[in-house]
C-alpha cells in the first residue's frame, strides 16, 4: 500500500485530500450537529451540484471555459446558497427549517436543468455524485488544503464564540456577541467544506462525513472538546480505512468511507448500551 | 442611598406583530436596588427583560443602561442574565458544566483570548457559590432541571456583572435551594453592591431581600419601595392588578432607597 502511494500521484492526492477532509468535515460537523443544522449540509451539497453542472455546461458550450475547475463554480453556488438560506430563515422566523427543503429542491431543479441543457454529461458528473478518488487533481488538493487550514484556524480563534452561539443563541446575543457576524462566518465555512469534501465522498454523501462521526462521538464523549476530538478521530479512521479498503477490494471509495462511519456509529451505540460508561 | 440609575426606561411601548404587550412604561432602577418584578402570566415581564437586554427593539420609548442609550451601549459584560427558558435548551448538548459556565466569560475576555488559570478559578468559584462545584465535569444534560438552573445562575455570575437580570430563575429549584439562592442574591446585592432585577411569582419569599417592587400588567401598575408596596397591598392592590394570591404575607423591617416613580 505504502509503495503504491509513493508510486502513484493519484493515490497521493487521494490520501492527502482524504486526511484533510477527515479532519475538517467532522471538526465543522460538531458545530453543525449541535446547532441542529445537519440538514443544511444536505441542502448545500445539492446546490453545489447545481454549480458543478453549470460549470460542466459552460465547459461544453463555450471554449473559453474549458479547463475551469468545476470545484470553483460549486463553491460559488454553495456560498450563494448558504446566504440564501440565511435570508429565508429570516423571512420564515417561525418555520426556519422550511429554508432547507426550499434550497434543496431549488438546487436539484437547477442542476437538472443544466444537465438537460447540456444533453447529458459523460461520466464526469457521475464522479461528483458519488466521489471519485482518481479524479482528485493536484489543484484540487491545494484548494482543499487552503480551505482546511483556513477553517481550522477560524474555529481555533473563534472557539469560545462559536461554542456560546451553538449552546445558547439568546444568551450569546444578550451578552453582546456579534452573533450575526459569527453565524455568517460559520455558514460560509460550511459551504466551503461541503464543496471541498465532494471530490472524495461525492455530493450525495458529503453530509454524512460531517454528521456520522459526530453522532458517534456525542454518544460517548464527555464535554465539548472531547466531542470534537473523538469526531475527528472517527472521521480519520473512516476516511483512511475506507480508502484503503476501497483500493484493495476495488470498491467505490465514497460509499466505503460512509459505511465504515456507520459501522463506527453502531459500535458507539453498542458500547454505550453495554454499560461501558463515558470515558473520563 | 438611591444612587445614580442603572436602568432608565422612558415611555417604552412594545408590540409583537399586532398585540401591544407593553404600554408606556416609565421606570428607573437606581444603583444597588433589588427590584422584584411581579405580574400575571402574559403581562409582559419577560418581554420587558428582553428589551432591557437588547434582544428586542422597542417601537416607542427609550432605554438607558448605565447612562448610555441602549443602541450605543457596548459594555454588555456588565450585565448578567438568567433567562426564563434556561432549562429548555438542547439537553443533549455535549458540554460539561464547567464549559457552560466558562462560556459566561466570552464577552468579558474578548475575541481571540483563551481561558487562563485565573479565569478557571473564577469559574470554579461561581460553581461553588451555587453549590455545583462537584458536578463540574458532568455533561449538562445529565443534571436535573433544578441543577441545570443553578449552573445557568453560575454562568451569569462568573463575569462579575454589575447588573444581574433574572427571569423566574428559581423555576424547578427545590425549596431548600431556593432559600439559599435568595440568600445569595441578598448577599450579592448588599455586600457586593450588584443591582438586581428579578421577575418572580413568589415575591412573598423574597420580600425581605428586595428593596423595590414593580407590578406589571401591560402598563406599570405600581413601582416603589417594598414598604409602600405592602401598604398598597393591604389596601386591595391584588384586585386592581389581577393577581389573586397574597404577594406579601409577613412583616419585616429593612432599609431601602427612596421612591423612584
Ligand atoms: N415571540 C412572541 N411573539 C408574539 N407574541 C408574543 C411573543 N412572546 C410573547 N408574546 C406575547 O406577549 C405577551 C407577554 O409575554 P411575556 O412572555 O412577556 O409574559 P410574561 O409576563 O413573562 O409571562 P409569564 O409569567 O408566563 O412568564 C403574551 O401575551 C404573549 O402571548
Ligand atoms: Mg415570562
Amino acid at each position: 500500500m505504502i509503495e503504491a502511494i509513493l508510486r502513484y500521484e493519484f493515490l497521493q492526492n487521494a490520501f492527502m485530500t482524504g486526511i484533510l477532509i477527515g479532519l475538517v468535515a467532522p471538526l465543522l460537523g460538531v458545530f453543525i450537529v449541535v446547532r441542529r443544522l445537519s440538514l443544511i449540509a444536505d441542502a448545500l451539497s445539492h446546490v453545489t451540484l447545481a454549480g458543478i453542472a453549470a460549470s460542466l455546461l459552460l465547459e461544453k458550450k463555450f471554449l473559453m471555459f474549458s479547463g475551469l475547475n468545476p470545484l470553483y463554480m460549486g463553491m460559488v453556488f454553495s456560498v450563494g446558497g448558504s446566504l440564501f438560506i440565511e435570508k429565508l430563515r429570516g423571512v420564515y422566523k417561525h418555520y426556519q427549517e422550511l429554508a432547507i427543503p426550499i434550497i434543496l429542491s431549488g438546487g436539484i431543479g437547477l442542476g437538472v436543468i443544466f444537465i438537460s441543457l447540456a444533453d447529458g454529461f459523460n461520466t464526469d458528473l457521475f464522479s461528483y455524485l458519488f466521489g471519485s478518488v482518481t479524479a482528485v487533481s493536484r489543484a484540487d488538493l491545494w484548494t482543499i488544503l487552503a480551505i482546511t487550514i483556513t477553517v481550522a484556524i477560524v474555529i481555533f480563534l473563534l472557539y469560545k464564540e462559536l461554542f456560546l452561539l451553538s449552546f445558547d443563541e439568546e444568551y450569546a446575543k444578550a451578552s453582546g456577541l456579534a452573533a450575526k457576524s459569527i453565524h455568517f462566518i460559520f455558514i460560509i465555512m460550511v459551504a466551503l467544506v461541503i464543496a471541498a469534501s465532494m471530490r472524495v465522498v461525492g455530493i450525495l454523501l458529503v453530509s454524512s462525513l460531517m454528521t456520522l462521526p459526530v453522532a458517534a462521538s456525542i454518544r460517548i464523549a464527555k464535554g465539548f472538546k472531547q466531542t470534537i476530538f473523538l469526531s475527528v478521530i472517527f472521521g480519520e479512521i473512516s476516511v483512511l480505512s475506507g480508502l484503503s479498503l476501497a483500493y484493495y477490494m476495488d470498491l467505490a471509495p465514497g460509499g466505503t468511507i460512509v459505511i465504515i462511519s456507520v459501522f463506527i456509529l453502531i459500535l458507539a451505540i453498542l458500547i454505550k448500551k453495554s454499560g461501558f460508561r463515558k470515558i473520563a | 442611598m438611591a444612587g445614580k440609575p442603572v436602568i432608565e426606561i422612558k415611555g417604552l411601548s412594545y408590540r409583537y406583530e399586532r398585540e401591544t404587550v407593553l404600554d408606556n412604561i416609565t421606570l428607573t432602577v437606581p444603583e444597588n436596588a433589588f427590584l422584584g418584578v411581579v405580574g400575571p402570566n402574559g403581562s409582559g415581564k419577560s418581554t420587558l427583560m428582553k428589551l432591557i437586554l437588547g434582544l428586542l427593539k422597542p417601537q416607542h420609548g427609550e432605554i438607558y443602561l448605565f447612562g448610555q442609550e441602549i443602541r450605543r451601549f457596548k459594555n454588555w459584560e456588565k450585565v448578567g442574565y438568567v433567562s426564563q427558558k434556561a432549562n429548555s435548551f438542547n439537553t443533549g448538548f455535549p458540554a460539561t458544566v464547567f464549559e457552560v459556565v466558562s462560556s459566561g466569560l466570552t464577552k468579558k475576555m474578548g475575541l481571540f483570548k483563551f481561558l487562563k488559570k485565573e479565569d478557571k478559578n473564577k469559574v470554579s468559584k461561581a460553581l461553588e457559590s451555587v453549590g455545583m462545584l462537584e458536578f463540574s465535569f458532568k455533561n449538562i444534560g445529565e443534571l436535573s432541571g433544578g441543577q441545570q438552573q443553578r449552573v445557568f445562575i453560575a454562568r451569569a455570575l462568573v463575569s462579575d456583572p454589575e447588573l444581574l437580570i433574572l427571569d423566574e430563575p428559581t423555576v424547578g429549584v427545590d425549596a431548600h435551594n431556593v432559600n439559599s439562592f435568595y440568600q445569595m442574591l441578598g448577599d450579592l446585592n448588599k455586600n457586593r453592591g450588584i443591582t438586581l432585577l428579578m421577575v418572580t411569582h413568589d415575591i412573598g419569599t423574597v420580600s425581605d431581600k428586595v428593596t423595590h417592587v414593580a407590578c406589571l400588567n401591560k402598563t406599570l401598575h405600581f413601582h416603589g419601595n417594598t414598604e409602600e408596596f405592602e401598604q398598597l397591598e393591604r389596601n386591595g392592590l391584588s384586585e386592581i392588578y389581577g393577581h389573586e394570591v397574597h404577594l406579601l404575607d409577613h412583616h419585616h423591617e429593612h432599609e431601602h432607597g427612596g421612591v423612584t416613580r
